[in-house]
């Protein structure tokens, strides 16, 4: 039942801007996310939470107290780190109760808390093994462990299952899920991948150059992206951005993304929402695969384009098409179109389209 | 690793086996000198061609630990009949064992030096290795203001042979009352080391990753805990390792030894070739005398080998 608040951090590493004037807060027992290329200010800001950095202005608060001048042992907060960091010369079952010697925790509370929280994660059997006997998966259950077992008032996660191979990284996903949902206690969770984050985070903090972006539930940030960045770094494969130009020969309203292909068609109601964008030159359309329809036939509010590469990922084919000189990729289902080369037809479901002012990156808000 | 063998690489690893074994027993050869010398009669030690067979005996250690003079006239066969066996031993050799006045056996100048010697090497070997492990581990996790100046520094002072100083430090521990005392032998000993100590330590403490201590921090622990619960376990090999060559260091030591001390804190280096000089050398005793001087360094190394072995790879392969 921890409430964790940002407000106004600020910090530097010599004269580089790191984090600059984050404000953010975080709901008791909230998963928050916090998602962002590396070197964008989000594993800084975990640290800064954490107390093994200090801020240059700002204040951390944890229940409404202000921490930013507080050691880190005095914080109450537990950590998860990328390299697991379980001390080597300590078995599995030291290393977790390491966390509750500090406390001056009785012997028989300490082996009785370390059996609890082995059971939960089904590490029990190896509880007398080494760190370096142990397999990654199980690295990161003791480490997870280690955090857990003195039921800190929050965890702290900086991309702890980066170092797994991909199968491991779903299965401890899951768990990690499954674990919050049982113990739930506020976390912070740091990573690059953004399918880690939308599977897992109540809220998604996005971050670019140690700005804050976005803050918001996965279905909103993925369906509702704020400005460019956001739209481009998440979901995958990648949103197609172009610049657009909206013409309206009186009855008709099209965006076209070309100059040379006639434009898609979009009701008439766009005009309204751009609100005087549309003239400026400045616009850029935003559509995810999935919004570009693709049919073999001509049909109405198609517009003729050529396939120029074909990805078939199983489930599901991302194909690129050529329209004019622009690119758009479509996500299309497996085999749909046979070879590239092929002229096929595609259309922009408005529904799905969003439109950014380039200049500021800042996303209209246009819903249709 | 090819799995399988051809014979020309088994011919070669046999090879490499015999030149191995040839070039052990060339170092060990001065070694195996010095231990049968100590084990020989005195009239076959100094035989030529060297005696290789003989019956070992114990006299020379017997002779190396207790103070003699040289036998006037023979003990009567009541006297040799009483004395007890080393004695005997003493009486075989035309010298008797030197007593007080109350009859006291006195030792020989030995023992005390040896002692010396494992007083001065064990503490400045501890005071050196504890100083430089704080002193690396300052400089290997802290922003220190001119860092590479400081290690530059602390490099330099061995960039010229001790000796050069020897006059100098010999006026400056004359002045304050240091010479032939065991605080000065450690002071200096120590400054030796402490330079060879904060670099090899700062090499060990670096491949140590910082997260085992953050993690420590996060856990509850104040800095100062985690350097004793995770850093200092973690580099026990690397301590292993340089405590063994600070003391070699300490225990090897001759010039400072021989010009700073006299008698109370003289050590065994120089006290051993003293005995050459005085009357006829007996070669077997100062065989004795050299040999048990190897034993403290061997056994030392002996019980550290495995941090030793790995200490010298640490940090050649990436985890």
């Amino acid at each position: 039942m921890t409430e964790i608040v940002l407000r106004g951090i600020q910090k530097w590493f010599g004269p580089v801007q790191v984090i600059k004037d984050l404000n953010l807060t975080i709901a008791p027992n909230e998963f928050i996310v916090m998602l962002g290329q590396s070197g964008c200010g989000k594993t800084t800001t975990l640290r800064a939470i954490a107390g093994l950095e200090t801020i240059d202005e700002g204040d951390i608060l944890i229940d409404g107290k202000p921490v930013q001048h507080l050691k880190c042992s005095d914080r109450d907060i537990a950590m998860v780190f990328q390299s697991f960091s379980l001390y080597p010369h300590m078995t599995v079952f030291e290393n977790i109760a390491f966390p509750l010697r500090a406390t001056r925790m009785g012997k028989a509370d300490v082996d009785k808390a370390v059996r609890e929280i082995a059971r939960v994660l089904r590490i029990t059997d190896l509880l007398d093994r080494r760190p370096s006997a142990l397999s990654g998966g199980d690295m990161q259950r003791v480490a997870i462990g280690r955090a857990l077992v003195r039921q800190p008032k929050a965890m702290l996660m900086d991309e702890p299952i980066g170092a797994l191979d991909a199968k491991l990284r779903e299965e401890m996903r899951a768990e990690i899920k499954r674990l919050h949902l049982k113990q739930g206690s506020t976390t912070i969770y740091v990573t690059h991948d953004q399918v880690e984050a939308m599977s897992l985070a109540d809220r998604i903090v996005i971050m670019h150059e140690g700005v804050l972006q976005q803050v918001g539930s996965p279905e909103e940030v993925y369906s509702r992206p704020q400005n460019l960045f956001v739209a481009q770094f998440v979901g995958s494969p990648v949103m197609n951005v172009s610049p657009a130009a909206v013409r309206d020969d009186g009855g008709a309203v099209s965006v076209a993304v070309d100059a040379t292909v006639p434009g898609f068609p979009f009701p008439r109601e766009l005009l309204g929402h751009l609100n005087g964008h549309a003239s400026g030159g400045a616009l850029a359309m935003g559509i995810r695969p999935e919004g570009v329809l693709v049919s073999r036939e001509a049909r109405d509010g198609y517009v003729p384009v050529e396939v120029h590469l074909i990805e078939p990922l199983g489930s599901y084919d991302i194909v690129d098409l050529k329209v004019g000189e622009a690119m758009l990729r479509a996500r299309t289902s497996a085999g749909f179109v046979p070879a590239a080369g092929e002229r096929v037809h595609a259309r922009i479901d408005p529904a799905q389209a969003h439109f950014f002012d380039t200049a500021s990156g800042q996303s209209l808000g246009v819903r249709l | 690793m090819a799995a399988v063998q051809t014979t020309g690489e088994r011919t070669l690893n046999k090879l490499a086996i015999v030149s191995v074994l040839i070039v052990t027993m060339i170092f060990l050869a001065p070694i195996y000198w010095i231990v049968s010398t100590s084990f020989k009669p005195r009239n076959l030690a100094t035989t030529v061609p060297p005696t290789i067979v003989f019956t070992p005996e114990v006299s020379p250690f017997v002779k190396l630990m207790l103070k003699r003079s040289q036998l006037r006239e023979q003990p009567t066969p009541e006297e040799y009949a009483a004395a007890p066996w080393w004695e005997r031993l003493v009486f075989d050799g035309g010298e008797k064992v030197v007593r007080d006045g109350k009859g006291e056996v006195q030792l020989s100048g030995y023992p005390s030096r040896f002692l010396n010697s494992l007083i001065v090497a064990i503490i400045s070997t501890v005071l050196a290795v504890s100083m430089g492990t704080f002193t690396a581990y300052g400089f290997s996790r802290f922003k220190v203001k001119g860092e590479d100046d400081w290690l530059f520094f602390i490099l330099s002072t061995r960039m010229l042979p001790p000796v050069v100083v020897a006059i100098p430090m010999f006026l400056m521990y004359r002045t304050f009352g240091l010479n032939d005392t065991h605080i000065g032998l450690i002071i200096l000993y120590t400054a030796f080391n402490l330079s060879f100590s904060v670099w090899l330590m700062k090499g060990f403490i670096d491949e140590i990753p910082k997260e085992y201590e953050e993690a420590a921090l996060v856990d509850g622990y104040t800095r100062m805990e985690a350097f004793f619960k995770i850093v200092l376990p973690e580099a026990a090999t690397g301590i292993a390792a340089t405590a063994v060559f600070c003391f070699i260091t300490a225990w090897n030591e001759y010039v400072f030894a021989l010009i700073m001390t006299r008698r109370d804190a003289q050590t065994a280096p120089p006290f051993i070739p003293s005995q050459v000089g005085s009357g006829l050398p007996d070669w077997t005793v100062i065989a004795a005398g050299t040999f048990l001087f190897l034993l403290p360094v061997a056994i030392f190394t002996f019980l550290l080998r495995r941090h030793l072995l790995r200490g010298m790879s640490f940090g050649a392969i990436r985890k």
